[in-house]
This record gives C-alpha cells, structure tokens and sequence, in this order.
C-alpha cells in the first residue's frame, strides 16, 4: 500500500492532496482508541460482491489500524435502505452505508445523512469531490451540497452475441446505434420455429425491477429529462417521454421482436447467457458476471440514439449518517477517501464490472491493461459523457412505483402509453404537491 | 384457603401467557388503531391527529382495492381447491399403497420447504422459452407463455404455487384425522353395502369437519397472510395484477415510509382476519360434530 502511495505521489495525479491528508489524520488518530463504524452495503450484481467488501475492508484496517470498519451486508438496494432507514429510526444507524444514488432525497427528507461537504470541507476534499465524473454526481449535488460519494456505479448497456449476429447475415462487431437500427437489427435476430414459435428473441429490456430506470434508457435518447433537479416536478407525459413508451411497447407489438407481458429483471441476464436473446439492455455492473459464464463472444454497446445518445446512469453511493460523533464523521470520510482512490476504484471496478468512479482511476495501470483485455468495459465509461441523473424525487419510491405501474401497464397493453403516462403524471402531481411549493 | 387468594391464583397461573399476549398481540393491535388516525411524522412536519382521513385515502386509492380485490379472489381459489386436493391425497396415503410412506413424504416436501426457496423454484418453472413449462409445453408444441409476465395469469400462477403448497401441509391433517376414525364404521358401511363414494359422503366426510374448520381457518388467514411469493416472484407486478395487502403494507411501511397510512391498512387486514375467527367461532362450530 505504502508504495502505491509514493507511486501515486511520483505521478502527481490530482488525488495527491487527499492521500496527503487522510495519511495524515490516521497518523493523528494512531495514539488514541480505535473508531469503530458499522457499515451497511447491498448486493444487487451477479458475483461474489460480499467477499470483495470484505477484502477491500481488510486491506483499509491494516492501513488504518485505528480504525474498525464492520461491513453489514444489508440485502438489496431496496433492503438496504429499508434496513438502514428502520435503524436510524431506532436511535442506532450505520455511521456509514453505501445506498441507491437514487434514495438521495428520502435520506434527506428523513433527515438522516450529512451533507458529505459539511465533513469534508477543505481545498483538497473540495478537489477531491471534483475529481468524479460530473454524470456521477447529478445524484448527489442537491441544493448546493453533495450528499453521495459515488462507489459502486452504473450506466445501461447494450450486450449483444456476436453469434447470432454472424448468424443473421449482421456485422457482429457493429452494434445498432439509433431506434430504426435497433428495429431492422432485432428483426433479423428474432428466429421462429416451423409452427411459428419464437427460439431467439431480437431483444429483451427488463420491465419488472427497475422499470423507471430501463424506461430512461428510451426517454435519455428521445432527449427528455423526467424530473426535475430539485426532485420536486415530474415530466412523466411529455410528447417525448410518450413517444419512447411507445417505441417501448411497440418493439412488442409492432415489430414483434420481444416478448409479450413483463420481463423480469434478474433473469435477463440468463436469457442471454441461455441464447434466448440476442440483444438485451442491462446494467454494466453485470459485466463480470456475463464476461465468466457467456459461451460466445459478445459485444458491449451503449444505447441506440434518437436525437441523441445516453442512459441513465445508477448504482449506489457513500452515505455518511447523522447521528454519528465527529470522530466517527472523519473516520468514515477517511474510508470514503481511501475507497475511491484510484487504484481502489480501478480494482473494484474490474472485480465487479461496475463503473470506476473517476477518471484518475481509468489512468492506473491495472485498468488500462484490463480495457486492453477487456474493451466492453470502457463503454459505459465512454457513455458517462452523454449519461443523465436517474429518476429521483422527494417521496422517491411512491413516485417510482407510480411510474413503474405505467409501464407495466403499458408493455402488458392494460393502457395505451398515453393513457398510462397522464395515469402516473396525475399521482405523481398529487404525491408531490407539498415538495413543490 | 381464603376467597381472596382463591380468586388471585388463577390469575397469577395465567399471568405469564396474559403477558405475552398483551406485549406481542393486543397492544400492537390497540397501538396501530391509535396510529392510524394520526399523520406520519416527517423530517419538517410533527405527526398530527387527522382523524378518519388515512381511512378516506384508503377508500380513493386504487392499488388498495385491487391488492382486496385480489386478495379475495385468492382466498376464494386457493382454499376450496388446497382443501379438495389435500383429502383427495390422505385418503389416498391412508390406504395400504405400495410405497405409502416415501408417497406421504413425496405429498409433504413442499409444506417443509422454506417458502422463499419454493418461490425460486417456481419462478424457474415459469421462466419464458427455457423454465420447466415453457419446454414442457414446447415439446408439445404449445408455444410459450409468460406466466407472471401477463396480468391475466400473474394472480392465477401464484395460486398454484400456493396450492400446491398448503395441500401436502393440509394433507398431514387430514390424515391424523382419518386415523383417528374407528375401523368398526368401515365394516359396518361394508357390511350395509355402501360404496366407497357413499362410506366418503356419509360417514367420512362428516367426522372430518372438525379438521375441515380447522383447515378452512388456517387456509384462510394464510391467503391474506401472503408475502414471500409475492416478493420473490413478481414484486405486485406488473401493473398491481398481484398486489395482494399485506404486500402492500410492507410497500407503503417500508418502501414510501407512511406508517398511519399503513397502520390503517393493517386496521383493515386485521378487521378481515377478526371476521373470519368470529365466523369460525359463532358459526361453523356450532354447526360441527365434534366426537
């Protein structure tokens, strides 16, 4: 560790200034008792994420032999807030705990986390701040503070199988890069038995699980924004948000190219895997797992453009807890720190296939040899340039699930895109009235 | 012995389960009725009485009434159906059958299996083109359906996963019972020359309700008690199709934190619940031979 340090120093990267400080209070905190943190965490990626944690928790104790981090496997991103929300209701939260980017404003209105800037509020933390990718932190900078520290992050993506691609007379290594690609592509890929039933789907977008964020995946592209910054307004029926549930629907219908009724988000990635879809849109966390269980080579592309390009971006972030002391803050922000140095976010990002955080991280050794290896992984990375805030609002999972609803209502063909867009517009107008004053 | 300690004893014998009770079941009930009609507290803004109004919410809101709707249509299915299979499979079991008991074993193993990993079993099942029935169904040339994709068959695939669970425990029951029936009745019912349908109908049937009120009850409370499945399996999708209320309840709890929104909710559940305890104590029993 020591030496990476120095080499780091050697490089004079922009992260120089942090190791400088967080070296230094753990030097200032050696004499005294060591702080102990719980910290909570979900898993919600195929792979052996809680070893991970684990380890990486065992090489910052024996950096920082001051200080005792419990890591708190908490279920998923759901249950994880769930857990740690019900904790801090109690009187005894986690000082620390990585949640949903998109949990910002419940934390908040619950009044639970600390604004990461009333902690870290030096030149250098200020630098180290705006050392992430800005698309990173759309989620976190609410009203003139940041309240996240992006760790475990994400964009959608695009897998698709090369076979079956060479197979339909495509170019294997040309993903489709706008709607009308992505039709005239799929429809070539969608392979029906003699009595008419289908063996290959051209493509699979997941609509039950995280239904609003794929739903961004059309709405980014078709050049609309969903909410508001502020979290306070919806645009859930805008003409462009209505157009791209349509589209949505219509790969169904229409083009006949997926599946009738919802499609579940965790077996996604195993209809891949099984070559029941040539094509599916998923989270680039999932890299590492289809990387090691694929047997075919498969391409990772980012999302076919309407009038522009872009996904939304997800995952989750640091959190740091209210009711801590200020020794415990600063130890947590010492952990922060030490877990988004570069090389740390590089090796996490390679070990799980999540989006290295920063783009010192992309310069280290490590990553540059694994995007030679392994050139899908800078996709999602190349796509944070054109990604936008996932959707997140005060009373975020009620509107969430207002929206969610409509498109399931909408893909299972109960509404009309129109009609289920106004439907959840209309409650998520009445769910926000008293935040938008 | 005096009066006094002749009237405290039985009370102080009773005092250790009173207090469970009341600690685990009577206040919380007292305490989420006495919620209910109090707001949520948030960060801004403390909790205030409102009276009736969560309840008024709760008469607009639409995902509550599918989540009853559903939830009857559950219990109207799952239990009748649960009910018929489980006899149908003790009198089969009750009978010297080869292999009876690997085939008591065989009808019980869902009823010991952890429910969420019999939810994962069955959301295999149903997974499109590659799940158990899906190339079943292909090898037949049916086609292929996404069973807890479609709003028409989510509720509907929930209930076999429930049926085909609470038989083989309903089973367990009504095997006891059956072995707690005299052979004498069944010689005397050959000896009369009744068929196996008419011995059933006549003599078996009616020394069964006891179990059967029993079975009712439990299947009942089960149906609104429903949870696990639904989490593992479709999460109320899509679009509410199996939204049942106590779901819903951990949804509006823990999900959108609107705990008097969901202490009414739970009101409701437990007014059902109180409905069907009263029913099985006022009605059914009184109309039950009990031996």
């Amino acid at each position: 560790m020591r030496r990476k340090i120095l080499k780091t120093f050697a490089a004079g990267l922009a992260t120089v200034a942090t190791l400088g400080v967080s070296g230094l209070s753990g030097a200032a905190f050696a004499q005294q008792k060591p702080v102990e943190l719980q910290f909570y965490y979900p898993v919600a990626i195929g792979g052996p994420v809680t070893k991970i944690i684990n380890d990486l928790v065992a090489d910052f104790e024996k950096d920082h032999p001051n200080i005792k981090v419990k890591p708190v496997y908490a279920g998923s991103y759901q249950d994880s807030v769930v857990k740690a929300l019900t904790a801090a209701k109690a009187g005894t939260p986690p000082q620390l705990a990585v949640l949903a980017a998109a949990d910002v404003f419940t934390l908040i209105d619950e009044d639970a986390v600390v604004p990461i800037d009333s902690i870290a509020n030096t030149a250098a933390d200020k630098q180290w701040l705006d050392g992430f990718y800005p698309a990173l932190m759309l989620n976190s900078r609410i009203n003139g503070h940041t309240w996240g520290v992006p760790f475990q992050r994400s964009t959608i993506v695009m897998y698709w199988n090369k076979d079956a691609f060479r197979e339909a007379g495509l170019d294997p290594e040309h993903a489709p890069a706008n709607w009308d690609e992505l039709v005239s592509t799929a429809q070539k890929l969608t392979k029906r038995d003699a009595s008419g039933n289908v063996t290959q789907w051209g493509i699979k977008v997941p609509s039950v699980g995280f239904a609003y964020w794929l739903f961004q995946a059309f709405t980014t592209p078709a050049g609309i924004e969903l909410m508001n910054a502020a979290g306070t307004k919806t645009f859930l029926n805008a003409p462009q948000a209505v157009q791209s549930l349509q589209y949505w629907v219509d790969l169904t219908t229409k083009y006949k190219v997926m599946p009738t009724g919802s499609i579940e988000w965790g077996t996604t990635p195993k209809d891949f895997l099984e070559k029941k879809a040539a094509i599916i849109y998923t989270t680039t966390g999932n890299l590492t797992n289809i990387r090691t269980n694929a047997t075919f080579p498969f391409g990772v592309g980012k999302m076919p453009a309407k009038v522009r390009g872009g996904s939304p971006t997800g995952g989750g972030n640091f959190y740091v807890f209210k009711k801590s002391t200020p020794e415990e803050k600063q130890a947590a922000m010492t952990f922060i720190k030490w877990a988004t140095m570069p090389e740390r976010a590089a090796q996490f990002g390679i070990d799980t296939g999540y989006v290295a955080v920063t783009p010192a991280a992309w310069e280290t050794p490590a990553m540059k040899q694994y995007v030679q290896k392994v050139p899908a992984a800078a996709v999602a990375r190349d796509q944070l340039g054109v990604s936008v805030a996932e959707f997140s609002t005060h009373d975020n999972q009620r509107v969430t699930k207002a929206l969610n609803d409509a498109i399931q209502a909408a893909v299972t063909g109960a509404k009309s895109p129109k009609q289920a867009l106004d439907d959840a517009q209309r409650e998520a107008d009445r769910i926000l009235r008293p935040y938008a004053r | 012995m005096n009066r006094t300690s002749s009237s405290r004893a039985p009370w102080l014998l009773l005092s250790p389960a009173l207090l469970l009770l009341v600690a685990f079941t009577h206040y919380p009930a007292v305490a989420t009725l006495w919620h209910s009609v109090f707001s949520t507290a948030r960060a801004g803004a403390a909790s205030v009485f409102v009276g009736v109004e969560n309840y008024q919410l709760l008469l607009d809101d639409p995902v509550f009434w599918q989540a009853l709707r559903n939830n009857v249509w559950f219990a109207l299915i799952t239990v009748p159906v649960a009910i018929a299979l489980s006899i149908a499979m003790a009198l089969w079991v009750h009978r010297q059958v080869p292999g009876r008991a690997l085939l008591r074993l065989a009808y019980f193993t869902p009823a010991i299996l952890p429910m969420i990993a019999v939810a994962n079993i069955w959301l295999f099942f149903y997974t499109p083109q590659y799940g158990l029935i899906a190339q079943i169904s292909q090898a037949f040339g049916w086609g292929d359906h996404n069973w807890l994709g479609q709003p028409g068959t989510a509720l509907p695939a929930l209930m076999v996963v429930t049926i085909w669970k609470e038989a083989g425990f309903f089973m367990i029951f009504y095997l006891a019972a059956l072995q707690q029936i005299s052979p004498t009745l069944a010689e005397a019912a050959a000896l009369e020359g009744a068929s196996r349908w008419q011995f059933f109908r006549r003599v078996q049937w009616p020394l069964l309700m006891p179990t059967t009120v029993f079975v009712v009850i439990n299947a009942v409370i089960n149906a609104f008690r429903l949870v696990d499945h639904v989490v593992v399996m479709t999460r109320g999708g899509p679009d509410n199709a199996t939204q049942l209320l106590l779901y819903y309840v951990y949804q509006v709890v823990f999900s959108f934190w609107d705990t008097s929104y969901a202490a009414a909710l739970t009101v409701v559940l437990l007014t059902l619940l109180a409905i069907v305890a009263f029913v099985k104590f006022r009605l059914l029993d009184s109309r039950t031979h009990y031996q």
